[in-house]
């Protein structure tokens, strides 16, 4: 008998919203928290908008003596661990220490800590370099300070593949439930909100730029130029069902049901894309049919080559018009694995009250996306299991599926 | 023999077991496997001052550094221009890798990669990030100098992507980043997508390429790196009760892994089976260590378990040996813990005395050498190693490499964030079916 | 000459080590305390002596900084060695 991996508790750090009832309210009422950057003065740069996280108060959540040496991202990481533990009404200090894990995925860092210590180095020489710079600034940071901070000693971890993250990152967490781990601490928080980060998002030449934020990012969209980054994530309890059950857990908002990952071929050998294989694989993973899905949580990168791609995946495996497709990312921009984490915790939240988030600012279809029922108004409907989708750049593919609790 | 509960609850229903098949590497002393091993048993280090950049600034001036020409191992020119060190290193280690195992005709979507890397692309963006603010003189830095590569070093998974595209793997790829555990971890995480049925092959290892200034800085300001910088080649001194603090490296190790049928079938040659993999977190200190070894004792135990294997099978032990103080008596302990008298019979050894500590690779370098201990029915040696610390009191093969014969191997790592790591490699035909 | 004064050691203490309702008063008695005791790990402690290394100028033993020292203590060996140096 394989152990049953359960979602019991979720963090959001949205930029629309900060624990899982604000982001919820937002989210459905379609409120973007696509911005003009606060952070810095981003006048000078070609792309000035962002999903920023505005009204995060660290101070009111992070113990003191955390606050030198964690960036921002990890602030919101503590934090939004705080919350799913308590959304899940567990208590870490009541639980085995080698039964909980952690397994986060990250793909920046505290870059924006980084930042400021690089500045130092090169501004003023290395003796100005932090103690904390040895590992404030690295990917395995959140696992690492999570872990401490909860006392959690089991087998933990961090994965880097850059969007698709927050879903490699649960499906590891499944791995654990299934090796005998009854919780697992998972999902990602991610962001790089300094001009050294942004400097790097701009890089790839993939952001949007223009002077509308309701414009910015319009994935599936005939006007679709870019995509628009943001901040934030959601932190998700994973634990064995029996276990849940015999310590009473506050909720079940769903089951781990599929997971599958790959990445996509060179460009130049002219093979298709992983996204219909990945797809179809998460759901023989889950022993579910297309029929049996009720809602698809897009990647919608708001790249037009992409989008066309997903589009004609999701009409390949479901059928035109088959099945509810959404991005409520379209609220917050693109959080790398944080981004795929909340679309984890969001389609748990659409599970529970049975209610699809909308894709807010697309008005214009294009090509085959045209052919999909593509969610613009939260929508009612009877939804037994979700598909969420992540690809990140490199190629990197990955399906989850969540079904409701029996 | 486990009991049947705890082998079922703790091995994968499947049955499916996991061998490596093929072996890259460069580490300090030489690009490829050859030159490696040679270098570990030669009873010369690779430790010297560094040469990357003026170090003269800094308190720790010693790294083991890889003398590496990326054209002549065969990249090309705009692989060089975009691909970080590190991912050059693992690129030619891929190729290297694969040529040793013979392995032909990959089927892409049973094929996947796993990258561990602690520190990702520091050199470049260290060096990128000096341009774009004019040598930190800008917070708000200026786009226009940067690199249209910047993204790939920004996101390290770009690693996974580089080396799948290299063999034209298209099943599950991931970078994995625990720190300076990643190297075990990677391999821990390719054997287990094997098991579980996910793929066939996978090719996996890890790379970091950390010796740039913010590496050396940071280091610094911890005082974890060693300041003998009047005598770099003797530096790295794990055990040793002179040792003061651990040297920088650099390095790739990439391996093909195998379901065993699957090598078999095609005849391939076999160094050994992953037969046990596990991790826990001290969840103590960010840096810091318990000098009881606890967590270390447990995952050393779980992998004992995985593998089906009682301490006495334990042939050899590759350490993790950084050179602090506080690892190796965090080590000793955790290692005590578990093989109890066994442990002061069984060969314990550093490879970080020669090499130096290349962060997220050297897990991964040091399975290429228990790999290559079993191979050969030698150790290699802990070099420096003259005067051990008495609170270090087991055997860890001093200055000289031994013929041992060695069927089994337990590979330990612990790391920044507390994680602790534990791997142990077997001849296949040497463990229970 | 240089000195320094416990005023200038806290500063430097609440900017390694954090300061917040979770975190131990450094005033009154606290300066006869182990840092261990006021909440100073080894690692703040680093961030303390890379400061004052950078402040004066000077170098400090590891032994000099442990946990189980006291700020009142660390105080006087940098005081020690400035006036060594004057």
């Amino acid at each position: 008998m394989t152990a049953t991996a359960v979602v019991t508790g979720l963090g959001v750090a949205a930029p629309n919203g900060l624990g899982i009832e604000d982001y919820w309210r937002a989210t459905l009422d379609g409120e973007s928290g696509i911005r003009r950057i606060t952070r810095f003065d981003p006048a000078g740069y070609p792309c000035r908008f962002a999903g920023e996280i505005t009204g995060f108060d660290p101070a009111a959540h992070i113990p003191g003596r955390l606050m030198p040496q964690t960036d921002h991202m990890t602030r919101l990481a503590l934090a939004a661990t705080g919350w799913a533990l308590g959304d899940a009404g567990a208590d870490p200090a009541a639980m085995d220490e080698f039964g909980m894990s952690v397994v986060t995925a990250n793909a920046y860092g505290g870059f924006e800590f980084g930042h400021r210590e690089l500045e130092k180095l090169w501004s003023r020489g290395g003796k100005h370099v932090s103690a904390y710079q040895s590992f404030a600034w690295f990917y395995a940071v959140n696992t690492g300070q999570i872990s401490i901070r909860h006392g959690m000693r089991g087998p933990s971890g961090v994965l880097v593949s850059e969007q698709a993250g927050g879903l490699d990152a649960t499906g590891q967490a499944r791995r654990h439930i299934r090796k005998g781990m009854p919780l697992v601490v998972t999902g990602g928080v991610d962001g790089a909100l300094s001009p050294w980060g942004w400097v790097a998002y701009l890089s790839g030449g993939q952001l949007s730029s223009g002077d509308d934020p309701a414009r910015a990012y319009l994935p599936f969209d005939t006007a679709a130029a870019g995509w628009v980054p943001g901040e934030g994530g959601a932190i998700l309890i994973v634990e064995e069902a029996a276990a849940a059950r015999a310590r009473g857990a506050a909720q079940v908002y769903g089951e781990v049901a599929g997971y599958s990952s790959g990445i996509d071929p060179a460009p130049d050998t002219g093979r298709p894309p992983a996204l219909p294989r990945v797809i179809r694989q998460a759901l023989d993973d889950a022993g579910l049919r297309a029929a049996d899905i009720g809602v698809v949580f897009a990647d919608a990168v708001g790249l037009p080559a992409l989008d066309r791609a997903e589009a004609e995946a999701i009409t390949e495996v479901f059928g035109a018009g088959a099945v509810p497709v959404t991005a409520p990312k379209t609220m917050v921009g693109r959080l790398a694995s944080g981004g795929s984490a909340l679309d984890i915790a969001t389609a748990c939240l659409a599970l529970r009250d049975q209610v699809i988030p909308p894709t807010v600012h697309v008005t214009d279809p294009a090509g085959p996306a045209a052919d999909l029922d593509l969610v613009r108004a939260a929508r009612q409907a009877p939804l037994d299991s979700a598909l969420v989708l992540a690809r990140g750049t490199g190629g990197f593919t990955s399906a989850l599926v969540v079904r409701r609790a029996a | 023999m486990t009991d049947k509960a705890t082998a079922g609850r703790l091995r994968p229903a499947s049955g499916r077991r996991v061998v490596i098949t093929g072996i890259g590497v460069l580490a300090p002393g030489g690009v490829g496997t050859k030159a490696f091993w040679d270098t570990l048993t030669s009873g010369r280090t690779a430790t010297r001052t560094i040469t990357f950049f003026d170090a003269s600034p800094f308190r720790s001036r010693i790294a083991g550094e890889v003398d590496f020409d990326p054209a002549a191992e065969g990249l090309g020119q705009q692989q060089i221009r975009r691909l970080d060190r590190a991912a050059q290193f693992a690129v030619v280690a891929t190729r290297e890798a694969v040529a040793d195992s013979g392995l032909e005709n990959v089927d892409p979507y049973r094929t996947g990669v796993t990258v561990g890397s602690a520190v990702g692309a520091t050199m470049s963006l260290d060096r990128e990030y000096a341009v774009v603010s004019d040598g930190g003189q800008s917070w708000l830095v200026d786009h226009n100098y940067g690199s249209r590569h910047l993204y790939d070093w920004f996101v390290p998974s770009s690693f996974a992507a580089e080396v799948a595209r290299e063999v034209g793997a298209e099943g599950p790829a991931v970078v994995v980043s625990a720190g300076c555990t990643s190297g075990l971890d990677s391999v821990g995480h390719a054997a287990e997508l094997i098991r579980d049925g996910s793929v066939d092959v996978m090719i996996t290892g890890a790379t970091d390429a950390p010796i740039s200034p913010i590496t050396v800085a940071c280091f610094d300001a911890i005082k974890a790196t060693s300041p003998r910088n009047d005598d770099p080649e003797h530096a790295s001194r794990p055990f040793d009760r002179t040792r003061n603090g651990f040297v920088l490296g650099e390095g790739c190790a990439m391996f093909v892994l195998e379901e065993l049928s699957h090598a078999r079938a095609r005849g391939a040659h076999v160094y050994a089976e992953i037969a046990g993999f596990a991790s826990r977190c001290n969840a103590y200190h960010m840096t810091g260590l318990r000098p009881d070894g606890r967590e270390m004792a447990e995952a050393i135990r779980a992998a004992m378990d995985e593998a089906r294997m009682a301490g006495e099978a334990i042939d050899y032990i590759n350490a993790h040996g950084s050179g602090t103080k506080q690892n190796d008596r965090h080590e000793t302990a955790a290692v005590k813990r578990v093989l109890g008298d066994h442990a002061y019979r069984t060969p314990m050894s550093s490879i970080k005395s020669v090499i130096g500590h290349s962060l997220g690779a050297v897990g991964s370098i040091e399975i290429a050498a228990s790999a290559l201990a079993m191979e050969h029915g030698v150790v290699p040696p802990t070099a420096n190693l003259h005067e051990p610390d008495p609170e270090c009191d087991l055997d860890y093969v001093p200055l000289v490499a031994r013929e041992h014969r060695t069927d089994a191997v337990l590979t330990v790592g612990s790391g920044f964030g507390g994680f602790q790591s534990a791997m142990v490699l077997a001849r296949p035909e040497r463990r229970p079916a | 000459m240089a000195r320094i004064t416990i005023d200038d050691l806290k500063e430097m203490l609440v900017k390694a080590g954090g300061e917040g309702a979770d975190v131990p008063s450094l005033d009154g008695d606290a300066v006869d305390k182990a840092f261990a005791d006021l909440g100073y790990d080894s690692l703040a402690l680093l961030e303390v002596v890379g400061k004052l290394e950078l402040t004066y100028d000077i170098t400090l033993e590891e032994e000099a900084t442990q946990p189980g020292g006291t700020p009142r203590e660390l105080l006087d060996l940098v005081n020690g060695m400035l006036n060594a140096a004057a």
